[in-house]
């Protein structure tokens, strides 16, 4: 009966230590994410104060976070400031070519690289992984140059092609395609199936999650890229959506409703898509993460 | 017969070279539009930039050659070495950050409600990324009316104390721990806090019971248990966010400071890309490109030699 009361006992000092553990995880893990989300909160706050407003001084200090009256005028005024209905098909474009470039052409060369034999194979594949250590600034200068020899300054092709042929993407889809099991493309080369249908029926279902991951991680890359486009373009119309809201910058240093409806404008589809595909994101990055 | 076992042997010979040779030529159908890309747009341009960094060229006027000079002008050129000390300090977010990912991963594994909610708040920065953060950013480091300073000057007037908080942008003194702040905020819970997640429900959980039977308490099952198992994954972290330090700080000072106050948060990058496409000093502009290079490989290099098996692999 007491030896009983004492593993009761005993349960329950675990039961509050565990209880006390999740008490501090929570309170560490809330304090943090106030942290997080508190600038995005000022930004939107700032997005909808009459312009202006944040400048005078006699106010209560709930009005930093709450405006008294939302202005949305000021999404209107920043949407008309600057073509952004323009900077967002120029970004949607260049960002989904550049995608659909890279996906395509890095599978086709991952599935050479990984499952067919052809003399010179390794050493070539030797080549691609040694560039991948390359800093882009090494061959950003260079590759300017080219677009400039060949006229392609300040056009789309310009900012897209550049960006398609990484190593990285044919490295990342090798080196999954190497996990699948050789039997399934055995059995299909005995009935006869061409070296393509393996790839496109075998190989390319089998390969959804590595593809999800090299998918969004590009268009990401390409949705938020900024330097390239940044030497590439000049003409305002031409603008991808960060370059173009710099731009937007440059003309209205000061006026931040604006600037922050303008950057809301930026994120918020990115947002939503987000939301949709995290799942992605996070298998995705423990993919690519696992070697040590 | 033995003509005829040859005949089979030969056709056989003869069948094995043709499925050799379609397949090498399937092969290079596979590769070829990577492969053309590849060479045009990565392969060729790494040795077209090792010429051009022997080259003094404008855009404008014909390039000439120059030897080493850009190298001995870029040795003895204190903008240069001002730059890439901006550089390393701008790499104390490193540390900074990747404790905060693994104390926030920590929590996160406490088998909690809610951890989807969390990581998605955690993980907005990341998605966000860009020149709209650089902008929110500028806002709240606004001397006058700026998140910080007012938050600094609120809490000066609860303590009755005359607090002003510092010219975050345009203070030389305050500028880079200005960016380090903002990078600790945006990396912080994004791709490494995953990994560490990730990394923390591997460790095997015997261990921990192996431990808790020893009487170890939580701070030494994690120095004991945790650190060690999830090393592999701090390396790997680290590693990669000095590689992308070295390269990295273009964006954020481009938008928000201009390389500025005085040149403070100018990187190496910064200064590659000023001296391309700002002031067309191509050859200068590779040769400093390929130190950057250098500096890399060197690094790495390094790396292998000392820590190569200072890790806990299991």
């Amino acid at each position: 009966m007491k030896h009983e009361a004492t593993i009761e006992e005993i349960k329950r000092q675990v039961r509050i230590r565990s209880d006390a553990k999740k008490l501090l995880a929570y309170s560490f893990l809330a304090t943090g994410a106030v942290a997080m989300a508190a600038p995005f909160f000022w930004m939107i706050t700032t997005s909808l104060k009459e312009p202006g407003a944040i400048f005078s001084y006699q106010r209560a200090w709930w009005e930093d976070w709450i405006p008294l009256q939302f202005v949305w005028q000021n999404y209107v005024a920043a949407w008309k400031a600057v073509p952004f209905a323009r900077f967002y098909m120029n970004s949607l474009f260049v960002s989904l070519c550049v995608t659909a470039g890279q996906v395509v052409t890095s599978a086709l060369a991952a599935y050479a690289f990984a499952r067919l034999e052809f003399p010179g194979r390794d050493k070539i594949f030797f080549g691609y992984l040694a560039t991948m250590m390359v800093p882009g600034a090494v061959t950003m200068i260079p590759v300017f140059i080219l677009l400039r020899s060949l006229g392609w300054i300040d056009t789309y092709k310009g900012v897209i092609l550049p960006g398609v042929f990484t190593a990285y993407g044919t490295f990342l889809l090798r080196q999954f395609f190497l996990t699948l099991p050789k039997d399934l493309e055995d059995a299909a080369k005995i009935d006869g199936c061409s070296y393509f249908g393996i790839f496109w029926r075998i190989v390319l279902p089998l390969s959804k999650p590595a593809l999800a991951t090299l998918t969004t991680f590009t268009f990401m890359g390409s949705w938020l890229n900024f330097m390239w486009p940044l030497i590439v373009l000049n003409t305002h119309e031409k603008f991808t959506l960060p370059v173009g809201l710099s731009y937007f910058q440059s003309l209205h240093h000061t006026d931040w409703s604006y600037l922050m409806a303008g950057s809301l404008m930026m994120i918020l589809p990115i947002l939503v898509v987000f939301i949709f595909t995290q799942r992605y994101f996070v298998e995705g990055i423990k993919l690519t993460g696992i070697k040590g | 017969m033995w003509y005829r076992v040859r005949a089979v042997k030969g056709t056989a010979q003869q069948k094995f070279l043709k499925s050799s040779t379609v397949e090498a030529v399937a092969a290079f159908g596979f590769l070829a539009p990577n492969f053309i890309g590849f060479l045009l747009f990565t392969s060729l341009p790494v040795f077209a930039s090792l010429a051009l960094s022997f080259v003094s060229w404008d855009l404008f006027s014909p390039p000439r050659f120059v030897g080493f000079e850009n190298f001995v002008r870029l040795l003895q050129d204190s903008l240069f070495w001002k730059y890439c000390w901006n550089t390393i300090y701008l790499m104390l977010a490193i540390p900074i950050s990747m404790a905060g990912s693994l104390a926030l991963a920590v929590a996160l594994n406490q088998k909690l409600k809610g951890i989807v909610f969390f990581r998605t708040i955690y993980f907005l920065p990341t998605i966000c990324s860009g020149v709209a953060i650089y902008m929110l950013w500028r806002l709240l480091y606004n001397a006058d009316f700026g998140l910080f300073n007012l938050t600094i000057t609120k809490i000066g007037e609860i303590f009755h104390l005359p607090l002003k908080g510092p010219n975050w942008l345009t203070d030389e003194a305050w500028a880079k721990p200005a960016l380090i702040i903002m990078n600790v905020w945006g990396t912080v819970g994004g791709y490494n806090m995953i990994l560490y997640l990730a990394a923390l429900q591997g460790v095997p959980q015997d261990l921990y019971e192996a431990a808790a039977i020893d009487g170890a308490n939580s701070w030494q099952k994690f120095w004991n248990v945790t650190w060690p198992q999830i090393s592999p994954t701090t390396f790997f972290i680290a590693t990669m966010s000095i590689i992308g330090g070295f390269q990295s700080g273009f964006d954020p000072a481009f938008i928000m400071t201009g390389g500025g106050p005085n040149g403070s948060t100018t990187t190496i990058i910064y200064y590659i890309f000023n001296n391309a496409f700002q002031w067309h000093h191509m050859g200068y502009a590779a040769a400093i490109a390929w130190i950057l290079f250098l500096i890399i490989f060197l690094f790495t290099l390094v790396k292998w030699k000392v820590f190569g098996r200072a890790v806990y692999y299991y």
